[in-house]
């Protein structure tokens, strides 16, 4: 349907788009430099940049910096470094590209995802004489799970070595070694100085021994991406349109292509139609469409998909996507804090999404070695290999560098991207692991804050027994009240009356008390609520498992009251019961009591209880009031 | 240049139809539509701002592209009431012949704006606090804007949603992570997310694909009496350049050669070094 033209102008080859390249490195090893040598050498600046580029210099009284060129925001002049990525075109005899700048600071690598994860190829700037760094082996391992496929290595400073054969083979050999235990085929190693200008755009004079292409020869042997036609046919459902009285399945085909008259399956649903018509408005009428455009289908019947339903082959099993609930996948993770398992977030997978879960880690990356690792928690900017539990079964295609499939992205209940998922497969079940699939909350936080009018937290009260931690915990509870906010308490007493009837005193059993009731407390912080928890909680490591169990959330409080207060305080009676030996394990008489290091609040003995209570409630009110 | 022709390309010895090869406007045109899709499904309610210049005339367009010949948001012209009078005739032409659905806001006097930006800086704000306005009394959640990348360093850094907080501000600092097409949505109230369906695109691209789909525009982008307009700004603010290019096809190839900056017209791009940069963080385009 729409308005189709047949007119079209012919070339013989279409006008490829510009190939982009991204150029990764550690800080201060010269990337900028070398994006201002490679414009100036292949001849891409503009005039008014160029005039730009000297003003700024002349204004700072510097002779012309190349790197002031991707130093445009006046912020990071400032600084001295590149905050963002910057993409500038530049081209080569007829090839277009586009370099995409990424900068060095380990802080910003979610900008360097943002400008790297479209590249078809990356230079990767070592400073020769330091070799890899830390960021160099960060950027290296990321440019792996982005999907890069060509990877050229730029040797810089290499003047610094007086491009000595002997130095520069060693390093070449450290960096290859290196790329290679990611998997990652190295292109070129090329021995330069982006500074001067050898073997960038010419050869240079300094290193004759040195046989292997320019950087500008590298970049032109680049490939063109690999076509996608070819594979299976896939579309996610990105939106379903009536116009005219006619329902169009809209959305952008991943690979393959689709005809009229192709039978498709659709989802997991597995409901199958014919394609009536591929639609387009104003473009040459075509039966067929490719891997890249966007177009519309009619389908018969005429079904209503949902958003992020695949569209795949019907009637041909091998063409098919994975199914599974669990997913082992790679991850990135861009989080300010470590990821932990247990933890729920919505995993989008081109326009689908689906609730899933952390069901383990499986290892971590070490960045030291790049090696794999046991690990209990993915710190922030690491990587890791995890698996993923979903509420129902996913259909996706693994991941593969250089194509769309299998492009996990996880994101918070606050709409926070915070990791990439490049998927691997199905998840096998290890023997006698019994399969859980946790459900979330489609509930967002932004939701529940509006519907309640406060957001949650956890207030965790530790302290000696008989410190007076339930009594403030229970006075804040009414206060809070009075302003609208539902806060719960859980105290020790009252869940060793119920939850925790079967736990005695012992170290284990006192852990395991504590386990339940940050869950709970965990639990019921997911759903909107204000808990204050007023445990003993003697141990630091135990309080750090809570916080852990508990996440961002977790907020501890300091019942400071001394050991004397509480034994003549006394009030149920224990302490007397504890010296005279009656009760085995009674902390701060037989049994140890950690202070807390550094407490986020803490409410000293030497003051009147009221004043304990209301520092308590404004400090709650502080952190949950929108 | 008829049908017998496209099919003998996409014809192949199989005798199934072939896809055609994707060329570079092709694929622009692609993610632009991809863009616009994911705006029109996740951000609501949602506007388009229609400056009334070519890269905006592009970007309706590209949106009649996805969705089949209708642009099912309105689209917002912030009037300045300084353009030029070619510019309001075309407004009212294509409104009605594109069955657009126009909304009209109107900016502040120049008084009104901060003294500290200099002269022309200050006029261009105008246009920010007009369109601060229009967000504010629509509540809209997405604002589809024509910006690129190649037009200026600032626009450089931009994401293709490009989320604005609490008065309408844009954190340079602390962008979202943009990746494998995933953009981000609005996680509190008050906040909007620009779309940028056209930062990917360059000048002549822009101008390539006019060709292509013959999209209209206003005549002052062709020359007359050897001069004419490369970027539509204000009346008092903008510059013709020293061009003979009278048609689409010779703007192209004055395009092909011509190595100043598309912007050199626009009198607060030069006013001091930062001064775009001020003008982007509060709001502007």
């Amino acid at each position: 349907m729409g308005d189709n033209i047949v007119t079209e102008s012919f070339s013989e080859t279409p006008r490829a788009a510009a190939t982009p390249i991204v150029i990764v490195g550690h800080v201060d090893h010269g990337k900028s430099t070398l994006i201002g040598r490679l414009l100036y050498d292949t001849d891409s600046l503009q005039d008014g940049k160029l005039a730009q580029i000297v003003e700024s210099s002349r204004k700072r009284g510097l002779a012309v910096e190349w790197s002031f060129l991707l130093d445009s925001l006046q912020i990071e002049r400032d600084q001295g470094v590149t905050v963002d990525s910057t993409r500038i075109p530049f081209r080569l005899g007829s090839r277009e590209f586009v370099i995409v700048d990424a900068p060095g600071h380990r802080q910003f690598l979610r900008n360097m995802i943002t400008g790297a994860a479209d590249a078809e190829a990356a230079v990767l700037v070592v400073d020769a004489k330091e070799g890899a760094q830390e960021q160099t082996r960060r950027h290296a391992m990321l440019l792996r799970l982005i999907g890069i496929r060509h990877v050229i290595v730029l040797l810089n400073k290499s003047d610094i070595l007086g491009f000595d054969e002997a130095q520069i083979v060693k390093v070449e050999s450290d960096v290859r070694q290196l790329l290679g235990r990611l998997e990652i085929e190295v292109e070129a190693v090329v021995p330069a100085s982006a500074r001067d200008g050898d073997n960038i755009a010419s050869r240079s004079e300094r290193s004759l021994w040195y046989k292997g292409p320019t950087l500008v020869e590298a970049l032109a042997n680049v490939p063109p991406p690999a076509s996608r036609a070819a594979l299976p046919f896939r579309m996610p459902v990105q939106d379903v349109y009536r116009f005219d009285g006619i329902r169009y399945v809209a959305g952008r085909i991943e690979r393959g292509t689709v005809r009229a008259g192709d039978r498709l399956s659709i989802g997991a649903q597995g409901q199958i139609a014919t394609v009536a018509e591929v639609c387009r408005w104003h473009a040459p009428e075509l039966p067929v469409a490719g891997a890249g455009e966007s177009i519309a289908l009619r389908l018969e019947p005429d079904l209503v998909p949902d958003r992020g339903d695949l569209l795949f082959p019907a009637d041909d099993r091998a063409a098919a996507p994975e199914r599974s609930a669990r997913i082992r996948t790679r991850l990135f993770w861009l989080r300010g804090e470590p990821l932990r398992v247990g933890e729920s977030f919505t995993l989008r997978l081109a326009t689908a999404e689906h609730d899933v879960t952390v069901a383990s880690i499986d290892a971590v990356v070490d960045l030291e070695d790049l090696t794999l690792r046991e690990g209990d928690s993915v710190p922030p900017d690491g990587f890791a290999e995890i698996t993923l539990a979903a509420s129902h079964a996913v259909l996706f295609d693994p991941f593969s560098p250089g194509f769309g499939d299998g492009r996990g992205v996880l994101v918070d209940r606050y709409q926070r991207i915070v990791g990439g998922a490049p998927l691997i497969g199905p998840a096998e079940l290890a023997d006698g692991e019994h399969a859980i699939h946790p459900t979330a909350s489609r509930v967002s936080a932004a939701r529940q804050v509006q519907t309640r009018g406060h957001k949650s937290g956890v207030f965790w009260l530790t302290g000696l027994p008989g410190s007076g931690k339930s009594t403030v915990a229970r006075a804040a509870e009414l206060a809070l009240s009075e302003q609208a906010i539902n806060a719960t308490v859980l105290d020790g007493d009252t869940l060793r009356a119920g939850l925790c009837s079967d736990l005695g005193f012992s170290p284990e059993d006192r852990h395991e008390n504590i386990r339940r009731a940050a869950h709970v407390a965990k639990i019921l912080a997911e759903s909107g609520q204000v808990v204050i928890v007023a445990l003993v909680s003697p141990l630091q490591a135990d309080r750090a498992q809570a916080r852990q169990i508990v996440g961002e959330n977790f907020h501890e409080v300091f019942v400071d009251t001394p050991l004397e207060t509480c034994e003549k305080r006394d009030p149920k009676g224990l302490y007397a019961a504890a010296r005279a030996g009656k009760i085995p394990e009674f902390t701060g008489i037989s049994a140890p009591y950690e202070a807390p290091v550094s407490p986020e609040l803490r409410l000293p003995a030497d003051r009147p209880e009221q004043e304990a209570i209301n520092t308590l409630t404004a400090f709650i009110l502080r952190i949950v009031q929108p | 240049m008829t049908q017998t022709r496209i099919l003998s390309r996409d014809q192949s010895i199989t005798g199934l139809a072939q896809p055609r090869i994707m060329d570079d406007l092709d694929q622009l045109e692609a993610q632009s539509i991809f863009i616009l899709r994911e705006a029109y499904r996740k951000l609501k309610p949602l506007s388009l701002l229609w400056s009334l210049g070519k890269d905006s005339n592009v970007m309706v367009w590209l949106a009649r592209k996805a969705f089949m010949g209708h642009v099912p948001f309105p689209v917002m012209h912030v009037d300045t009431e300084k353009k030029f009078p070619e510019m309001y005739a075309f407004r009212d032409e294509y409104t009605k012949k594109w069955n657009l659905d126009l909304l009209l806001g109107y900016c502040p006097p120049v008084e009104e704006i901060d003294p500290s930006l200099p002269p022309a800086a200050r006029s261009a704000a105008r246009k920010t606090a007009g369109l601060a306005a229009m967000i504010d009394k629509h509540k809209f959640r997405g604002v589809i804007a024509g910006i690129r990348r190649d037009e200026q360093a600032t626009r450089a850094k931009e994401r293709v949603f490009s989320p604005r907080g609490a008065g309408h501000r844009w954190d340079v600092r602390n962008q979202p992570p943009e990746f494998w097409d995933q953009y981000a949505t609005p996680y509190e109230d008050g906040m909007h997310i620009r779309v940028h369906p056209l930062l990917a695109w360059r000048e002549i691209d822009i101008w390539r694909y006019i060709e292509r789909e013959g999209i209209p525009l206003v005549d002052l982008y062709f020359a007359k009496n050897g001069k004419r307009y490369r970027s539509l700004g204000d009346q008092d603010i903008t510059n013709p350049i020293e061009s003979n290019a009278s048609t689409v096809a010779e703007v192209i190839a004055e395009l092909e050669t011509s190595r100043t900056s598309e912007r050199a017209g626009r009198a607060m791009d030069h006013e001091s070094e930062d001064v775009f940069e001020r003008l982007r963080v509060a709001g502007y385009l």
